[in-house]
């Protein structure tokens, strides 16, 4: 049985005005609404966009918020015909041998795949916002992206309002 | 007696965190959840999340490389 307005939920908790501190601590199980993480994913490599999903996905799973804003080649990786891991390593790539190699190694140790961690992403509650600048100038259409996981299309001024209520704030 | 059980035995980082999170998601609050699994730092980490959850940890326990947490929702 589902219980998505329990104050386990962060987006059912009340959301308390911007710079009042407040102990969320209704029914003892509610995270403070403040506690948020905000993330730019710039980079499209697939190591690096693993490192942005984990640390997102355990924050969720500690209770935080999480809006990831993805740019330039990190919102590449968004393209419906691009795949979110097609990118590749940021390092020892080696026109793909390292990346097919640290593949199979995470595959041998348990590792998930970007896919299911996105969807996990979802599932609990993160955010992710595409910017529409960058879509303007690589000519990326809406349609041409994955708006499953889409939130919403904006530009610095809604990460600059989010990241500064963070208290976690990240460039990847 | 637990009310949920979940087993994340052989999964690794993030994906015991994240599957707790899901089942107290689902869990009623009062609710017993049963974690069983072996990823080393999420024997320590569950108990982080339950922690800045507010919720209550009834116990852990290790047998070999695999540990049982119990947290009420």
């Amino acid at each position: 049985m589902d219980h998505p307005d329990t104050p386990l939920n962060p987006s059912a908790a009340p959301q308390p005005p911007a710079g009042e501190t407040t102990k969320a601590v209704t029914a003892g199980i509610e995270p403070p609404a403040f506690e948020k993480a905000t993330i730019v994913v710039q980079s499209g490599d697939f190591d690096k966009l693993q490192s942005a999903f984990i640390i997102s996905n355990g924050a969720l799973a500690m209770g935080m918020e999480v809006s990831l804003y993805f740019t330039f080649w990190g919102l590449t990786r968004l393209k419906k015909d691009g795949g979110l891991d097609s990118g590749p390593l940021s390092k020892m790539n080696m026109l793909g041998l390292g990346k097919w190699m640290v593949k199979r190694r995470m595959k041998k140790a348990g590792a998930v795949s970007l896919e299911r961690l996105a969807q996990d992403f979802k599932e609990l509650g993160g955010k992710i916002f595409a910017c529409d600048m960058t879509m303007a100038i690589m000519g990326i259409k809406a349609e041409d992206l994955r708006q499953d996981l889409i939130e919403e299309y904006c530009s610095v001024g809604t990460y600059i309002e989010e990241a500064r209520h963070s208290t976690i704030t990240l460039f990847i | 007696m637990a009310d949920t059980s979940l087993d994340v035995r052989g999964e690794t980082c993030p994906v015991p965190l994240v599957e707790v999170r899901k089942a107290l998601r689902k869990a009623a609050p009062g609710d017993v959840l049963e974690v069983v699994g072996t990823h080393p730092s999420s024997k320590k980490e569950i108990p982080m999340a339950v922690k800045a959850l507010g919720l209550e940890l009834l116990s852990v326990e290790e047998e070999g490389d695999t540990w049982t947490i119990r947290i009420r929702r």
